[in-house]
């Protein structure tokens, strides 16, 4: 096949395009320029994507004998994922910039733009696996290292999407043994750090870095009942689930740590309460998409009227988070989860990726939860 | 693999190879007093006499660099400080006495990059002179610019994106009558039109050998006597205005090369010019709405450089490459990150349309433009959106 490898610089996706070329496939490899002012070095594992992590991938390139190319994505990226970014966290929910990279650039501008130039699939070094349905469908599953597993942000992937994608790294069992086999391969990244955190925000201080972009202004932290406790510099800093960073000066009367409820852009206002207050029993969105066939094309669910049947499943809402056992339904043109023990800290606007088994079924954008006790008013 | 990327650098012909080789065999620095020094002293002198040949300098005037970028750095940031380190009456000035420097947006980064320099760290102001849609110099505009307090003038011979010569002689007229020195950064112009620096009343010229089928390595600035100026790199002198071991084997192929480039000139030129036409005929025929960009008639020999609207110049270079034919679309790229060109936009030209650039030179047949011609509507229509 004629394959596109999405090379980064790193260890994993430099493995990835190792191995597709082992596998005797027509490989190039590219070079996504995302950031519009990309910085010459990194410094240390914060961000991703300077020049020299350009550079990196092009050795890479070098050594594995194949073309290479640094394409620019950087307006696309700017609107699709960072524009998006801030505008989620303006209106007090909590993004996913990973997941909207790879549903709109990696596997969707770069898709496109490698199908138009005559190329069969993208390849990156994400850790997950694509397998085929007896119907011939694709499917996503975990990856087999349970730690490294990406599956969750490419949960966004439709059909479409997985038919032209492809994981080298899906079947490794760790890291460790990708790092030896670039190496091995004399790959000269083998020993480079993992980049963390968002790649577009290099220092790694979200907080900061939107404080640059959203007018923040000072209001009130208060408590379920409203009572004011404390003041913070700009609610849209703040993430459900939050504990750190609150700066409330005088400790609660129960002595016991505080917790980020809500987030309220409109009164500027940050609710906060125990942890037992963050408990979440059901969540539900209105954006979703199946990574394959849909649950019922999939035989787990009956169509309804207005959606489809429960069944259980496991839900993870946070890349590095367990699943937890739930069930799921439609209806109403929302797709529900209720998990089975309430879900602590979930803000609006983070993807809830479904799971039957190692199946990646599909995923939703939270819109809507409810509370597993009566406390926000 | 057909090479239509000439600008950016020129294949070295098999002589040039080979006088580099044997070249090299003689060991000892050329600054040293042994006859070992002395051997390799004289492959450099033959190298120089050569190079200055070729631009009709006094070998004395030539100074060599590491490369076509330093000589226009050394030109520009050495003629500003020599022009502002006296005042008229010889005292050292407490404000600079000429801080502006003249030059146009559609110069190559080497020369707008040391502009920007000197502006943001030496105390310099920049004033534009105006081009034209072709890319030509507006001499109105740079007569009315010049002035007593102008340090110098400095612009391209040839432009290296889309070939348009300027009216040499008619620029530096207009600044000789203000006393300006005249810097032109002339490395598409080795070749491709003749140079004679001597009787060309210009204060410094640039050229690279690499851009001339000479080793990359080597560039050259031909100066006037008439003119101060400062060396950017100092150290053991080996040369007035440049510090730093002659690089004996890279001058003399450097020197073998320019010979070669500028043999029988008018015939050469003649050749390559109706490959060019050959080339952008085609093109023109066979691309719908293709626009030539820069001059036709006061144009390089060596250079096709066309828009198409809605033309990702990415894709199609990837296609042009897949095929085999090594093509530029000429604007610069820093790390990845596409700019449209600033030539262009100095020429007034849409960012929408999309830029293409076939650079010939003396290697270039018919047979590649043919070659190239076959495929390149396909590829156009394919990465047009």
């Amino acid at each position: 096949m004629k394959i596109l490898a999405a090379m980064s610089g790193g260890v994993d996706s430099a493995v990835a395009t190792a191995r597709a070329v082992e596998a005797g496939h027509d490989v190039t490899g590219v070079h996504l320029a995302l950031s519009r002012m990309p910085g010459l070095f990194r410094s240390g594992s914060r961000g991703c994507c300077t020049v020299e992590d350009s550079l990196d991938a092009r050795r890479a390139a070098g050594m594995l004998g194949i073309p290479f190319y640094v394409w620019d994505f950087s307006e696309q990226f700017t609107e699709a994922v960072v524009d998006d970014f801030i505008a989620e966290y303006a209106a007090g929910r909590t993004p996913n910039p990973c997941m909207r990279c790879n549903e709109r650039i990696k596997f969707a501008a770069l898709l496109d733009k490698a199908i138009d130039l005559g190329f069969d699939a993208v390849v990156t070094g994400h850790y997950a696996n694509v397998t085929t349905a007896i119907d011939g469908t694709p499917e996503l599953h975990r990856a087999s290292a349970w730690a490294k597993d990406q599956s969750y942000v490419l949960g966004v992937l439709t059909t479409d999407q997985l038919r032209h994608a492809m994981f080298p790294l899906g079947d490794t069992p760790s890291k460790t043994l990708v790092r030896e086999e670039a190496e091995r391969r004399g790959l000269s990244v083998a020993n480079k750090p993992d980049s963390h955190d968002i790649c577009f925000i290099p220092e790694g201080d979200t907080r900061d870095w939107l404080a640059d972009r959203i007018p923040m202004e000072s209001g009130d932290i208060v408590d379920t009942d409203g009572k004011v406790l404390g003041h913070h510099d700009g609610a849209q800093a703040f993430t459900v689930g939050q504990r750190k960073g609150l700066g409330l000066g005088v400790p609660s009367a129960d002595g016991r740590p505080r917790f980020v409820l809500a987030v309220k852009p409109a009164t500027n206002e940050v609710v906060v309460g125990v942890k037992e207050d963050l408990d979440i029993a059901e969540i539900a969105g209105e954006r979703f998409s199946w990574a394959g066939n849909d649950p019922i094309a999939s035989g787990i669910a009956e169509p309804t009227s207005d959606g489809f049947t429960e069944f259980a499943c496991e839900v993870q809402i946070r890349a590095h988070a367990d699943p937890v056992p739930a069930v799921a339904f439609s209806r109403g043109g929302e797709v529900v989860v209720v998990p089975t023990e309430p879900l602590n800290g979930v803000a609006t606007g983070q993807t809830a990726v479904i799971y039957v088994g190692t199946r990646v079924l599909g995923q939703f954008t939270i819109d809507r939860t409810v509370s597993a006790t009566a406390v926000l008013h | 693999m057909a090479y239509f990327d000439y600008a950016a650098t020129s294949p070295m012909p098999d002589n040039v190879i080979d006088a580099w080789t044997s070249a090299v065999h003689q060991r000892g620095n050329a600054s040293a007093t042994h006859r070992d020094g002395q051997k390799s002293r004289l492959l450099w002198e033959e190298g120089r006499d050569n190079i200055a040949a070729a631009i009709g300098a006094l070998p004395f005037d030539v100074t060599l660099t590491g490369s076509g970028t330093e000589a226009i750095n050394l030109a520009i940031k050495g003629l500003f400080w020599g022009r502002n380190r006296t005042t008229p009456d010889g005292s050292a000035p407490s404000e600079l006495p000429r801080p502006r420097i003249l030059t146009t947006e559609a110069e190559h980064h080497a020369a707008l990059d040391a502009v920007h320099w000197l502006v943001e760290a030496e105390g310099a102001i920049v004033d534009f002179v105006r081009v034209d849609e072709l890319g030509t110099v507006d001499l109105a505009d740079l007569a009315a610019k010049l002035g007593d307090d102008v340090a110098l003038f400095t612009t391209l011979w040839v432009n290296n994106e889309v070939g348009t010569i300027q009216p040499v002689a008619d620029m530096v007229a207009l600044a000789d009558a203000a006393g300006v020195p005249v810097h032109l950064d002339a490395v598409a112009a080795l070749g491709y039109t003749p140079i004679d620096f001597a009787n060309s009343g210009l204060a410094a010229l640039s050229v690279s050998a690499h851009k001339a089928g000479g080793p990359v390595g080597v560039g050259a600035l031909a100066v006037s006597r008439t003119w101060a100026i400062v060396p950017l790199i100092h150290g053991g002198s080996q040369q007035r205005l440049r510090s730093g071991s002659l690089d004996a084997a890279g001058v003399y192929a450097a020197g073998v090369a320019a010979e070669l480039a500028t043999a029988d000139l008018e015939a050469k030129v003649t050749r390559l010019t109706a490959i060019r036409d050959r080339l952008l005929n085609g093109i023109l025929e066979s691309v719908p709405g293709a626009v030539l960009r820069g001059s036709h008639t006061n144009r390089s020999p060596g250079n096709v450089h066309i828009t198409v609207p809605g033309l990702d110049s990415v894709s199609a270079l990837f296609l042009f490459d897949e095929a085999g034919h090594a093509v530029s679309a000429g604007s610069a790229c820093q790390a990845g990150v596409q700019s449209p060109s600033h030539v262009l936009r100095a020429m007034g030209v849409d960012d929408a349309d999309g830029p293409l650039r076939f650079t010939i030179g003396a290697g270039t047949t018919e047979g590649d433009v043919d070659a190239v011609l076959e495929i390149l509507p396909a590829i156009v229509a394919r990465a047009t959106h």
